[in-house]
Parts: C-alpha cells; structure tokens; sequence
C-alpha cells in the first residue's frame, strides 16, 4: 500500500539500525523519550525494541491525551450528559476511559444518548439534525485535534447554530515536556518530538529545548523507518556534541507549521491559568479554554459543570511511569488490578497510553520466543 | 455490550456464568469448552447442533444481508466443528411495523444462500415484538450437521510444529459494515466475505484427515481472538508471520486510518485450520481447489509463549497480539 510500505521496508529497516549500531557508543547508555503516544504505540505495534541495541532505552512520554486527561472531568462531562436533551458526543478513543461511576459506553448502557463521532464537525451536524436537542461535543486532544474543533465552533458561531456546546479538554505539548524536564528524576539524552502535533505547531517551538536545556530534538514519523531514522539522527547529534531540532516527518510536517490552523485556534482559543494532568498534576498555561466571544458554546458556562476532582488510588504510579522514572511493568498494579479491560490508571486506558501499549504487545514476551522467525 | 463482542468479556460470560449453570460438568459434554458446535448422539449416531443469532446494521450491505449471515453463520459453525451441515432452524424476531418487502428480501436471501450451502430450512418461528422494542429484525438459526468421518478437532490434539493456514484475506466482513453504516464518509470498493466455507472445510478433511487438529471460523473478535482461544485451550504459543496474513488494501487502509488492526477485524466468510507439518502443503493444495485461493499458511504452533499469539515482521520486530477488548473503536486523537 502506498506510502505506507515503503515506510515498513525490511532493507531500510535494516540498514537504519546498522546505522543506530554503529553511532551508538559501546558503554554509553541513551535515554531517548518519544514524547507522542502515537509513537508509543507504533514501537510496540512493531517491535521496534527488539531490533534496536539494548543500550538505547526508548522513554515513554506524556502525549497520550486521553491518558493525561483527569478522571474528574469524564465525570463532569458526563454528568452534564445525564440531562435527557443532552447528546453527549466524543471521539471513539474516550468511550472506553473511565470515570468514578463508569465510562461513556457504560453510560450509554444506562441510557444516556452518547454517540462516537469521528470529527467535531460530525457533532455539529448531529446538532443541525436534531434541532430540539442540545448536542455537546466532549473535546479532547493536543494541538492535533484542537483546530478542527476551533474551526467547528467558528461555523456554529456564524450559522448562529445555539444548540451546540464544546467541552473543551484540550491541552498544548509544550508544558508537558517542559515539566517533565524540570522532573529532579529526570534524566534524559534526547526526544523524539511530537509529529502530529508538529503538523500545527511546526517546529520553532521546540528550540528552547535544544538552546537552553541541551537535548537534541528531531521531530518523526509514525513509521518504523521513520522512528529508526529519528533516532539516527538524535545519535548523530549527540555523537557531534550538537543540540538542535530536526525535522524527520518533513513530508507533513512544515518548519513554520500551519498558520490557517494556528489563525483558527488563536480566534477561538485562549490559556487557561493551570489545568490539571493526570500523573503530572496541575501545570500552569498547558490547555486550552473557549475566549468570551464563543461563551455560547461553551458547555462550561452553559451548564453549571460540578468540578469534580478524583485522585487516583495511591498505589497508581502513573505519575513515574508517564515521567520515563518507571517502566510499566515495574508499577506494583501493573497486569493485577490494571489491565485494559479494568484500567485503574491514566496509561492503561488508551491503546495509546504506555501502560497498554506494553501490556497488549510486549508483557507475554519470552526469550523462548523471540528467536527471530522467517516465513515458512 | 462487551459481553456479546466476541473477545474476551464474552468468554468470561460463557466460562463464568452459562458454562457452570448450564452444563452438568460444568463443561460442555463433548469437545473443546468453547468449540464452535457441541457434539450429541441421537439413538446412537453422533449429531453436531449449533446455534446463532444475527443482529446487525444495516440489514443489507454490499456482498450480502442480514439473511444471508444467518444461514451461513451456522453452516460454518458446523462445519468448522468437523460437521457437514444437513438442516437448520430459524427464528425471527420482527419491530411491528417492519416493511414486509424488508422482511421478504431477507426470506428469499435465506433460501438462497441455503440452497447455494446445500442444507435445508425444516421450521421457524415468528414473534412481533412493540415498535423500538428490537431493531427491525434479529433472526436466530440452529443447525444440526453429521460428523465428518476421520476427523478428530480438539486444541488439546494440537502440538508444537503444527501449521495455522487462513482460507483467504481477512477482515472484509467487518470493515465493509462499518463502512455501510455510512458514519466514516469513506468508500472502498469491498464487500462482505459472506459464505459456506463448508466446501473448503470438506475438502481439507477429505485431503488431511487426521492431520486436520482444529479448526475456527474467525467471526467477531477476528483471527487474534480465535487463534488466542487457541492458544489458552491448548496452553501453547502462537506464532504468526505477518507478512503472509493476507488483507486487502481497501481494508488495511481502512484499519490504518482508523488505528484498527485487521486482526481484530470480523469474518463470515473464511476459516482457521491446525494441520500438522507433514501435510500442510496438501492441505492447502485441497483448501485452494475448493474456493480458497488465497489461502496460505500463517503461522505455527510453538511451546512458547504459552497461552499467547506472538506475530513476527519480516525485519525481526515481534507484538503480542490479544484478545479484542469490548468493540473495536477508532482511534482519532
């Protein structure tokens, strides 16, 4: 299939980590942390730790943005859902997430009208087609998801469409990754920087990274050619003493990143002063709320929203496990009481979070097993 | 809702609940715990009986319906239980106020698909339930088959070495429903895998006989799900190749942009069968000559790792690959 497999090639594959075995200093351990839970999921979709040298640890980040997200506000969206003219509405990957009294699909298995959309503007035409109820679109993602949520509320705005509401959950890379630099645990030798979120952004803002705190970044693809060649580049860097931000993924991601997305969410969006992270706590300016213009929309002002605050069970240690301090097996509910069908932490809930990624491909993994096979 | 989706919390319901009320062992009387039809003997002579309800929307969609699914989802059932499906049963529970013309399209895709699998509709019933007290219309068929001679389908006959051949590309059932439901504002040119795969099934046993250890057909929950009940109910491992699982593009593009994995995907069209090494190649000559061109070997059957399925790239990287957990959900953020 075009290009995707060419992105999948067994001899480039191959040549890449020839490469990463040759840059990578015998004695020297990396710390390499891919910040995307897209790229969580694609090095344990494809194995990619069992052809990389064992002295490159790969460190898994916070981008998963269901993970990160509180469970206090699942709850809060949901319960403004319990009024009947609500329709409560959200992406595929929240259904299963749940909150204190459940997840929307056990919600919608009590009655509440939740429906999977697959974009915003999807949410707004549920909203057109059902002009006597009032459609509220549970908003979540970094700034990969949030233009497409800014340009929606733009158009109810100018259709004057009333019955449509955005909660909005959507927070911005840059705190994250700074917090967890600023983490007095954290040691780190490189990133692999976001590339869906670069597509928006484009790559400027990641240059205090490499200017003041020293640490190579090159933003990547989701692909194992593309992570190999990432990480090729970052040992290049760091064999040469360089730091700056490179850009792998520049067959979609611009220097500049996109400015009609960026017009779109400075129109819509503001800073809100501190929103709160599952696993990092609150960190201040890292989301995003409605400006006044758009108050009509805004499900936090057109409902009275209970600001509910759930802490995660003391024995969750999410917080290490999203900072790179913890792998996930080594958290002491890993696989017992934490598992994808009953997660009790952040990781576990999203195919993207560390946490599932490693217990769906990587936890049943033997060394029996992994003599490395060939086609019959 | 996870409970009816196939994976792991319908095993649960089963090994938990219907297992230990229902069977006077605790376990079903014949065969594996969770085989696809139960095996009884009727003055004498064995009988395999199996049953099936269809719900799904929409009725109709490209390569088939409703109608359809019901008659061959049974028939496969029997056969992949070693079975050649002789007659079946059906159910109808209908919305008043459903259209009749709906409701005799799906009676004559019945009969259809019955004639083209070679097995006789003897009886049914009807029951109208209050407009939105059900979807339009479910139906359930039980089939009874006759047991093929020379054929002995367990897991636990099942060894380390043994080859996993697939009839042919997978995933086309279920993408193409989701597809049809209209909500993704995409189009492939794709349809349902909907068929009898009684025909391939004979000729594997025909060819392979006692070789033939066990066989599946990989409905909801898809060919990880199957081949990890393969694994637990045999305690052994797994392997796959991925590059020999056969997908079609306009299914592997779907399950890329909607981080799906053609592994979990529906089939009513294909099977899953455990042959040893010795005969596997004449195996597949038979399964091919019989209506499954595609079909290829994916895999074998290892010690490790126990009670898991392992797939390999051609590069070296290998995932466990699990169970579906509930539905399978798009992922977009």
């Amino acid at each position: 299939m075009k290009y995707v497999d060419e992105f999948r090639d067994s001899d480039l594959i191959g040549r890449a980590c020839d490469e990463i075995r040759r840059l990578a200093e015998p004695g020297r351990h990396y710390r390499l942390m891919e910040v995307c839970g897209g790229h969580t999921h694609a090095i344990y979709r494809f194995g990619l730790k069992d052809v990389l040298p064992e002295n490159i640890e790969l460190i898994h980040g916070p981008g998963c943005p269901v993970c990160v997200l509180p469970m206090g506000r699942i709850d809060d969206g949901l319960a403004l859902a319990r009024d009947p003219n609500v329709i409560f509405a959200a992406f595929g990957d929240m259904m299963r997430v749940p909150g204190a009294q459940g997840s929307p699909l056990e919600h919608k298995a009590r009655g509440l009208d939740v429906r999977i959309v697959y974009s915003p503007s999807d949410a707004l035409k549920l909203a057109r087609t059902n002009p006597d109820r009032h459609v509220m679109f549970f908003a979540i993602g970094f700034e990969t998801t949030a233009p497409s949520t800014a340009l929606t509320l733009m158009r109810a705005r100018a259709e004057g469409i009333r019955n449509f509401s955005v909660f909005c959950n959507h927070v911005t890379i840059i705190p994250a990754i700074r917090a967890i630099l600023d983490s007095p645990d954290m040691r780190l030798d490189g990133f692999l920087g976001p590339g869906h979120v670069s597509t928006v952004i484009g790559c400027r803002p990641y240059e205090w990274i490499a200017a003041t705190e020293h640490k190579p970044i090159v933003v990547s693809g989701f692909e194992p050619v593309d992570m190999l060649q990432s990480i090729v580049m970052l040992l290049r860097q760091l064999r040469e003493g360089r730091s700056v931000v490179e850009n792998q993924y520049t067959r979609v991601v611009p220097w500049e990143g996109n400015r009609a997305a960026l017009r779109a969410l400075a129109e819509v969006f503001e800073l809100r002063p501190y929103f709160e992270w599952r696993g990092l706590g609150f960190i201040s300016q890292s989301a995003l709320q409605l400006r006044d213009a758009y108050a009509a929309w805004d499900a936090e002002r057109v409902f009275r929203v209970p600001g509910v605050r759930v802490t995660d069970p003391k024995a969750a240690q999410c917080g290490e496990v999203l900072k790179g301090v913890l792998k996930p097996h080594q958290c002491k509910l890993f696989g017992r009481e934490c598992t994808p069908e009953h997660p009790v932490g952040a990781l576990m809930v999203s195919s993207e979070g560390s946490c599932a990624a490693y217990y769906n491909y990587e936890h049943r993994k033997t060394a029996a097993s992994l003599r490395v096979l060939t086609p019959a | 809702m996870a409970h009816g989706a196939g994976g792991k919390a319908s095993r649960r319901l089963v090994d938990g609940l219907f297992a230990p009320l229902l069977f006077d062992s605790g376990q079903p009387a014949l065969g594996d715990r969770l085989s696809d039809a139960a095996r009884v003997t009727v003055g004498g002579a064995p009988v395999a009986i199996t049953t099936d309800s269809f719900v799904v929307t929409p009725l109709v969609f490209p390569g088939g319906s409703i109608g359809e699914l019901a008659v061959n989802g049974t028939v496969n059932d029997l056969a992949v239980g070693g079975a050649r499906p002789v007659a079946l049963v059906t159910t109808f529970v209908l919305e008043a106020g459903l259209p009749t013309d709906t409701l005799a399209a799906e009676v004559r895709a019945m009969g259809r698909a019955a004639r083209e699998a070679g097995v006789a509709i003897v009886g049914g019933d009807t029951k109208v339930v209050e407009h939105g007290k059900v979807d339009r219309l479910y139906i359930t068929t039980t089939g009874i088959g006759q047991p093929l001679a020379g054929v002995s389908l367990s897991a636990r006959l099942v060894c380390p070495g043994d080859q996993i051949i697939l009839s042919g590309p997978i995933g086309d059932h279920g993408i193409t429903i989701l597809l049809a439901r209209g909500e993704l504002d995409l189009e492939a040119d794709l349809g349902s895998d909907t068929r009898s795969v009684f025909p391939m099934v004979e000729a594997l046993v025909t060819a392979a006989g006692p070789s033939v250890r066990w066989m599946r057909d990989p409905t909801r929950g898809g060919v990880a799900t199957s081949l990890n009940e393969l694994a637990l109910d045999s305690g052994l491992g797994v392997h796959l190749f991925e590059e020999s699982i056969p997908v079609r593009d306009e299914v592997r593009g779907a399950c890329e942009l909607l981080g799906l994995d053609p592994l979990h995907i529906a089939n009513e069209g294909q099977f899953l069968a455990v042959v040893t090494a010795e005969q596997a190649s004449r195996a597949l000559d038979a399964i091919r000559a019989a209506g499954g061109a595609g079909a290829v070997i994916i895999g074998e059957v290892r010690d490790e790792p126990a009670g898991a399925v392992l797939v390999a790239t051609r590069y070296g990287g290998t995932r466990i690959v699990d169970m579906l957990v509930g539905d399978p959900l798009p992922r977009i953020c």
